[in-house]
């Protein structure tokens, strides 16, 4: 005798039904992870800082969600340490199991960060550091620069340069791959005559030195590639020593934005420097974006914001578009390489190796109408730009 | 007439089997527990405490047992880090043969780091050692070709063969176990046998020791190269659990890290090292789950325990008292 | 080589020197008289620099963050002195050492707790942040002579008060005999604070005067010191002379070794030799020349200790 029923057909498919439905709502209620592991503390801290609120202010615009999914951050500090940012990476990747990873400023920690991220397969969405060795012969099928390649901005800067006619000039960057990538992306476009070619230290906050051999080399411009507290320190002490008399500042807009002009102030006026981005881009997702960020965080944004806020859509879209199923790394690696968001610089389309094609525009600084010192865009150096690397990647599919 | 025990003398130790081999047992039951609950990740977590535990141990045997300051030692974990790291950029994996040049060159970096230092006494050997540990990390740096500042990343780990793959975590789990119970039977041997006692009596009383004919400096540059050549294993260790080497483990701050977690754990005992490994980085991991400030907190446990538990501390190193 | 270059670099070298010395000068009186090893010097020097870029922000002035926040280091220095280190100075140098380094893990949170992670910006006043022309083709930051100036006054300020006042007669008594000092009546207790408090505001000068140059954030003091220490271990601990000495051949060497080794190396190994090996074996220099002065004189230049 059966001493249970054994369900039927009927019961069986209302089961299964039912069961399919609870995991397809649970699948788009359950939120989507962001390892968001920036620099926090130390000189380079208003960077990531910048990263952090863009990238957060896209979520919060979005409703909390990206793609439709509720969203969860997890912030941590890599201390611009690529030590303390591998085994932070590993933590994130490993134990809360994200489903993408982003923020790095520094390359350097960038290179670190990237192993473990890659090899757990977990997507990482660039918003600063865009090393040349990814976009190379290493370029990597999990890796996507939301911002630039390295030697974009110095190139145009370097165009510039040259195109302004200036014949003995000098370079200064710290000595880490983002620095070697620089004064590289640099002298591809500038063909005069380097005095002379100095790498500093990470670290390194005095440059009496570097001040004293510019001033017995005497270019006539000065190329310096100093992110965050870096540039604020030169620029003071270049000023404050008297060199800026005899030679012009030339630097990306990392050392001309936002973080470094608050700081330093009135003696950055008349600093050409170059962006991908600027704030007084003419697009609508630009407009939104900017006064969206002065008034939750009553100042203007910078580049970083910016790229952190791109990442974010960008990531927005590739869950929207792989239609939040992330475990199929092959659909939402399609999602990526479609890019299909509105990006505040504008148009915005990725290079095979995952490295964007786009403008690049030439800044100066100078004060706005309302008397705020502040970056005002005045041409164009490169349209539809790629980076010298994008030939040597054979990305595996 | 009563049976007497003989009382243990101050300079014997033992393995205290009555709780290590209960601990032992949940230790090896670890991974398989971790397994079951789906999380692997603190099989990842329990190897990094085993293997600070054994750079903890080496820096006890010459601190605690031996009484020297040294505030170097996280250079001898570097060097042995390193030297794997750089075997592996140089197409040499097998473990075999890394691993015992690493360690070979951890100790003769540390016999003349010792053979220099050990003629200094007091504060001047801590500032000699932290000089030469200063003067690695430095050089590190400057050698670009090797990752300088930004470190030096391990194609994989060490290759070993027979069967044991260190890709996975278990087995370096269990290889690192095995390590750091190895070195404290190791230690416990030698802490009884007659080098042992005479490197506690040196502790004690230095002057007395030379008067009685005894080759202080000899024994003391042994234990100073015996400890290097530990904490180089610990080091090569650590190389393949990180897969990632750079010169921030060799700094001024980490040995202090290390002497933290032998006085936390108790100077002079054999498990001091083991104990305060486990004790400081238990601690690290739950304090930092509530707050990003969790060093106030370990600053302040530090702090309590130098000043209200200084039995442990406080028993050795009188040598201020053997001087004046 | 031009003559200006060299000038340039012994006028960074004498800045450097000087402020190392303002750091030196507390932790060798306290070594000396004390005998303590005390690794929280360096979060005094941070604290000081905090204090002086707050008070500088809220006020507008940065010589009343100066004068305000040199004050509040050393009561700082002081209160800390009477509450935590003074059970420290019986214990031998490895609780110290520990004691001082859970100190310095406390302060470091404290102040990322109270100001944030982010580096404090301290400005000099406008007045100095210009270049001064000291001959014709040569202009010298106003504010490094600045820095010059103090350190040099705070020097002879200090020459002044050691060797001519009853106090300084009791310190270095101390420094030399610590039993004896006390044996002939000095009350010690205070004479420590004293000390203390003086290295405090000392530290806390040296970090609003560096803050405009390098940065004011945490953490800041464990690379300053480690340079502190050598400094007294070249200069003799307890000794004053040894410290300006110590300090002024420390801040030579390294800023010659930042100028002048790169540009040999670029001569002898090639530029990219230079700029990666260059800072690293100044650094080194540092560290080669305490182990040389040791060799020689094994208790530094000037030991005090009898």
């Amino acid at each position: 005798m059966k001493l249970h029923h054994t369900p039927t057909l009927k019961t069986l498919l209302a089961a299964a039904l039912a069961v399919a439905a609870l995991s397809a709502t649970a699948q788009s209620t359950e939120p989507v992870k962001i390892g968001l592991l920036s620099t926090l503390s130390g000189p380079g801290a208003g960077l990531g800082i910048d990263i952090r609120d863009g990238f957060q202010l896209a979520i919060k615009l979005g409703g909390g969600k990206l793609g439709g999914r509720p969203a969860e951050v997890i912030i941590a500090d890599d201390q611009a340490s690529p030590d303390v940012g591998r085994q932070t990476a590993d933590r994130l990747v490993k134990r809360d199991k994200v489903d993408f990873m982003t923020g790095v400023v520094f390359s350097n920690v960038m290179l670190a960060v990237g192993a473990p991220t890659f090899q757990s397969k977990t997507f990482y969405v660039s918003a600063n550091a865009g090393p040349s060795q990814y976009a190379g012969d290493q370029c990597n099928p999990y890796f996507f620069s939301a911002s630039w390649q390295n030697d974009n901005l110095h190139e145009a800067v370097g165009k510039t340069v040259m195109d302004k006619g200036y014949k003995k000039v000098a370079l200064i960057a710290p000595n880490y791959p983002a620095g070697k990538d620089a004064l590289t992306g640099f002298k591809r476009f500038y063909k005069g005559e380097v005095v002379s070619e100095t790498y500093t230290q990470l670290t390194q906050l005095d440059y009496g030195a570097e001040l004293s051999q510019l001033r017995a080399s005497k270019p006539d411009a000065v190329y310096i590639f100093l992110p965050g507290g870096l540039g604020i320190n030169f620029i003071k002490q270049f000023v404050g020593a008297g060199l800026s008399k005899d030679m012009t500042l030339f630097g990306p807009g990392f050392s001309g934005d936002e973080d470094v002009i608050k700081a330093v102030g009135e003696p950055m006026l008349g600093m050409f420097n170059t962006s991908q981005w600027a704030h007084d881009l003419d697009n609508a997702a630009n407009k939104k974006f900017v006064a969206a960020f002065e008034k939750e965080f009553g100042r203007l944004p910078s580049l970083y914001a910016a790229q952190g806020y791109d990442a974010a859509k960008l990531i927005d879209a590739a869950v929207r578009d792989s239609k939040g199923k992330l475990d199929d790394k092959a659909a939402v690696r399609k999602a990526l390489e479609a890019a299909k968001f509105d990006s505040v610089r504008g148009a915005f389309k990725f290079n095979v190796n995952h490295y964007p094609i786009q403008d690049y525009y030439l800044r100066v600084i100078t004060k706005n109408a309302k008397g705020q010192i502040t970056n005002r865009t005045i041409g164009t150096v490169f349209k539809n730009h790629a980076d010298a690397y994008a030939g040597s990647c054979k990305m595996p599919s | 007439m009563a049976d007497l025990k003989p009382v243990p003398s101050v300079l014997e130790h033992t393995l205290q089997l009555r709780w290590s081999l209960p601990f032992l047992a949940l230790l090896l039951a670890l991974p398989l527990a971790a397994y079951s609950v789906g999380d692997t990740f603190y099989v990842g977590m329990a190897t990094r405490v085993l293997v600070f535990a054994l750079a903890a141990s080496s820096l006890n045997l010459i601190l605690g047992f031996g009484g020297m300051v040294s505030f170097g030692h996280a250079a001898f974990l570097g060097i042995g880090a390193y030297s794997v790291a750089i075997l592996m950029q140089n197409g040499i994996a097998s473990a075999w043969i890394a691993w015992p040049l690493a360690i070979l060159l951890t100790a003769l970096v540390s016999l003349l780091i010792g053979w220099v230092s050990l003629r200094t006494q007091g504060v001047y050997f801590i500032m000699i050692t932290l000089a030469f540990a200063q003067m690695l990390y430095y050089l590190v740096i400057s050698l670009k070709a090797y990752g300088g500042d930004d470190g030096l990343s391990l194609a994989a780990r060490s290759s070993v063969g027979g069967g044991i793959d260190l890709s996975n975590d278990v087995h370096l789990y269990y290889l690192s176990l095995g390590a750091l119970v190895m070195a404290m039977v190791f230690m416990v041997r030698l802490l009884n046998a007659r080098f042992g006692h005479a490197l506690q009596a040196i502790r004690e009383n230095e002057v007395r020791m030379t008067a009685l004919g005894f080759a202080v400096f000899r024994y003391k540059l042994a234990a100073f190269t015996l400890a290097g050549a530990v904490a180089g294993l610990a080091g090569v260790l650590f190389a393949n659990l990180n897969g990632f080497v750079s010169p921030a483990m060799m700094q001024w701050s980490q040995s202090g890290m290390l002497m933290m977690m032998v006085i936390l754990g108790g100077v002079g005992h054999l498990y001091g090292g083991v104990i305060g490994a486990i004790a400081f980085l238990l601690l690290e991991e739950f304090l930092s789950h509530y707050t990003m400030h969790w060093q106030l907190g370990l600053g302040a446990v530090l702090l309590a325990v130098v000043l209200f538990a200084p039995n442990g501390i406080t028993s050795l190193l009188k040598r201020k008292a053997s001087h004046d | 080589m031009n003559a200006i270059l060299i000038l340039e670099q012994m006028l960074n070298g004498l800045q450097m020197g000087l402020m190392l010395f303002l750091l030196a000068a507390g932790l060798t009186l306290v070594f000396g008289i004390m005998d303590m090893i005390n690794l929280a010097h360096g979060s005094l020097y941070m604290v000081g620099a905090y204090l002086i870029a707050s008070i500088t922000a809220a006020t507008g002035s940065f010589w009343a963050g100066l004068g305000f926040g040199v004050v509040g280091a050393a009561v700082f220095g002081v209160l800390l002195e009477i509450s935590i280190l003074r059970r420290l100075y019986q214990r031998d140098h490895v609780s110290q050492v520990l004691g001082t380094f859970a100190i310095l893990l406390m302060c470091n949170e404290s102040v990322r707790l109270i100001w944030g992670s982010q580096p404090l910006s301290l400005n000099p006043p406008l007045a100095l942040s210009g270049p001064v022309e000291i001959f014709t083709g040569f202009s010298y930051p106003a504010y490094r002579l600045f820095m010059i100036a103090v350190g040099l006054a705070v020097a002879g300020l200090l020459y002044l008060l050691i060797a001519h006042t009853r106090i300084g007669m009791q310190v270095r008594a101390g420094a030399s005999h610590r039993e004896m000092a006390m044996a002939m009546g000095t009350n010690v207790q205070r004479l420590f604070t004293l000390v203390f408090g003086v290295g405090a505001a000392l530290c806390a000068l040296a970090g609003g005067m560096l803050g405009p140059l390098l940065a004011v954030q945490v953490g800041m003091g464990e690379s300053i010191l480690i340079l502190a220490f050598v400094v007294i271990v070249i200069g003799g601990i307890g000794s004053v002379r040894g410290a300006l000495l110590g300090a002024l051949l420390v801040g030579c060497i390294d800023t010659a070794g930042r100028t002048l080794l790169p540009l040999v190396l670029v001569n002898v190994a090639g530029a990219e030799f230079a700029s990666n090996a260059g800072p690293a074996l100044s650094s080194i220099l540092i560290y080669i020349f305490m182990a040389t002065v040791l060799f020689f004189k094994p208790r530094g230049l000037f030991p005090s200790h009898g």
